[in-house]
């Protein structure tokens, strides 16, 4: 961590690129990335929330974006991202707990992580055309 | 043999000095973060497709007032202890580290304060 700082030429270990990827571990990057673009999305959110408080033409304008194809791609990324970080971040809470971590287990989760959030995304949207 | 307890000796540890403060309120947020996540989830999806006015009198409704503000606190709490380990993750150069590590304090303050502005005005100021 300090090796900038020193100045010192010391190696560091191994990274990510001369790893195998695996289904535990994509889904642990995935976490990450998913957190990230979640940290983004939250602003975009609360551009649109702020646009109903800023009055109506404001509001039609940006409402308009978020309607608009492009702007439902992003809110699309954007929900699935939440729901695949939100089991991850499940996932995270009963490991804590010193549970759910035997080897050939992990990965079954880390497969069924995929098709879970991939689902239930697409669920979510269906339900809000629905209800639209 | 010890005198001091478990709390006592991971107090002030790592080297930021504030022990397991950190992971602690990451766990915290995150699990307060479950239902704000998929109530607000629900919210976004009853508003589909209606006009500003009836936005504007879902989100002014009381209920709605309170949940919006716990729901910014605890997911811009998150995500902003969530990316600061992303940066000293990464960010090796001093300088660079400090100057992303206050930009993000610096973001989540200033996504807050429109968050909670627009909360408060649709509540009050009709
Ligand atoms: C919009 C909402 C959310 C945002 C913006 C967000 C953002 C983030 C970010 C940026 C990270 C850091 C990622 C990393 O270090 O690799 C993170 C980590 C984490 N998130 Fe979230 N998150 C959100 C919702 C949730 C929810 C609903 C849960 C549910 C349990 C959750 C659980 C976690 C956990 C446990 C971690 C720590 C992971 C670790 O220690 O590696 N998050 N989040």
């Amino acid at each position: 961590m300090s090796e900038a700082s020193t100045g010192s030429k010391r190696p560091l270990s191994p990274h990510l690129t001369i790893y195998k990827p695996i289904p535990t571990m994509v889904m642990s990057i995935m976490h990450r990335i998913t957190g990230v673009a979640l940290y983004f999305g939250m602003f975009l959110l609360t551009w649109w929330f702020f646009s109903a408080a800023a009055g109506e033409d404001y509001f039609n304008w940006v409402n308009g974006i978020f309607g608009s194809i492009i702007g439902q791609l992003i809110l699309f990324g954007f929900s699935w991202a939440l729901v695949h970080h939100m089991l991850g971040g499940i996932k995270h809470l009963v490991q804590d707990s010193g549970r759910a971590m035997e080897k050939a287990f992990t990965t079954q989760m880390a497969k069924a992580h995929v098709v879970v959030s991939a689902g239930l995304t697409v669920l979510v949207w269906i339900v809000a055309y629905l209800a639209g | 043999m010890s005198m001091r307890t478990p709390l006592g000796r991971v107090r002030g540890l790592g080297s930021a000095k504030d022990g397991t403060e950190h992971f602690w309120m990451q766990r915290v947020t995150a699990v307060a973060n479950i239902p704000l996540v998929l109530i607000g989830l629900w919210l976004i999806i009853s508003l589909v497709g209606d006009d500003y006015q009836m936005v504007v009198t879902k989100l002014s409704s009381p209920g709605w007032t309170v949940f919006l503000v716990l729901f910014a606190f605890s997911v811009l709490y998150h995500m902003r202890l969530g990316l600061q380990v992303v940066i000293e993750d990464y960010i090796h150069t001093e300088w660079t580290k400090i100057l992303l590590l206050l930009l993000n304090t610096f973001f989540v303050f200033f996504t807050g304060a429109m968050f909670v502005f627009a909360a408060f005005k649709l509540a009050f100021g009709g």
